[in-house]
């Protein structure tokens, strides 16, 4: 999935990608995609309930050699 | 449009009665999560709890031989917290710190500012601090004001998670 903006959250446990993912979608324009890297699993439950919370859009996840990569669109 | 940003805020409220770092920890996770999805949060520190939110080097306050041996043996501050299990006289503690960096894990001062950063609000129970001895001034500048129960129920009643920790 392509991605304007990435975000490195590798080797950071809950809650700071989450806190991060936050501060980062601020400097995005609306409808931009944010692609958020992580290697803790909870991101991929984290990140849809975070989207569904602060209405953002939840695209998808991929895993890819032990990394989370997960795409969040700027929804306001 | 999702109309998130006129709605009014969920809330979400926190006792902290505990004064041990592992429990520590947990509030301010769960704090500062709710915080990040956009939830109003208010942490009530009282009894043990209060010593999360001590100065570590802050002033020993307390009237009387009581209060003033209370607040001796129970220093606080968030550098002084011990492990609700494990504490083994210090050693567990320690562990605890040098796992939580090598994970890299925030520390409780790191994620106590973040907690503020994210506009979480900071209270103090007025009965525990009266009782324990503990001034405003022996308090971190984190802690926006002393409070009783009545402004925790006001909270609560509204409030869509409500802990105890």
């Amino acid at each position: 999935m392509k991605a304007d903006v990435t975000l490195d959250c590798v080797g950071l446990y809950c809650p700071m990608p989450i806190i991060q993912t936050r501060e980062k979608i601020n400097e995005l324009n609306f409808g931009q995609v944010l692609e958020i890297v992580a290697d803790d699993k909870g991101i991929l439950t984290d990140m849809p309930a975070w989207c569904k919370s602060t209405g953002h859009e939840f695209l998808g996840a991929e895993e890819r050699d032990g990394e989370f990569y997960v795409y969040v669109r700027k929804r306001r | 449009m999702s109309g998130t940003q006129e709605a009014k805020r969920d809330k979400a409220t926190i006792v902290v009665f505990s004064g041990e770092l592992d429990k520590a920890l947990a509030a301010f996770n769960i704090a500062t999560t709710a915080a990040a999805m956009d939830m109003e949060v208010t942490m009530f520190f009282t009894f043990w709890g209060l010593n999360i939110v001590k100065k570590n080097e802050g002033p020993l306050g307390g009237s009387g031989w009581m209060e003033k041996m209370l607040n001796w043996m129970n220093r606080g501050g968030s550098k002084r917290l011990p492990l609700s299990k494990f504490h083994m006289f210090g050693l567990g503690t320690w562990m605890m710190k040098k796992l939580m960096r090598k994970h890299r894990m925030p520390s409780l001062d790191e994620m106590i500012k973040t907690a503020r950063q994210l506009g979480v609000r900071f209270l103090a129970c007025s009965t525990t601090c009266g009782m324990m001895g503990v001034t405003e001034d022996a308090l971190i500048p984190e802690v926006e004001s002393i409070a009783g129960a009545a402004t925790y129920i006001g909270e609560a009643r509204e409030s869509k998670i409500n802990l105890f920790i």
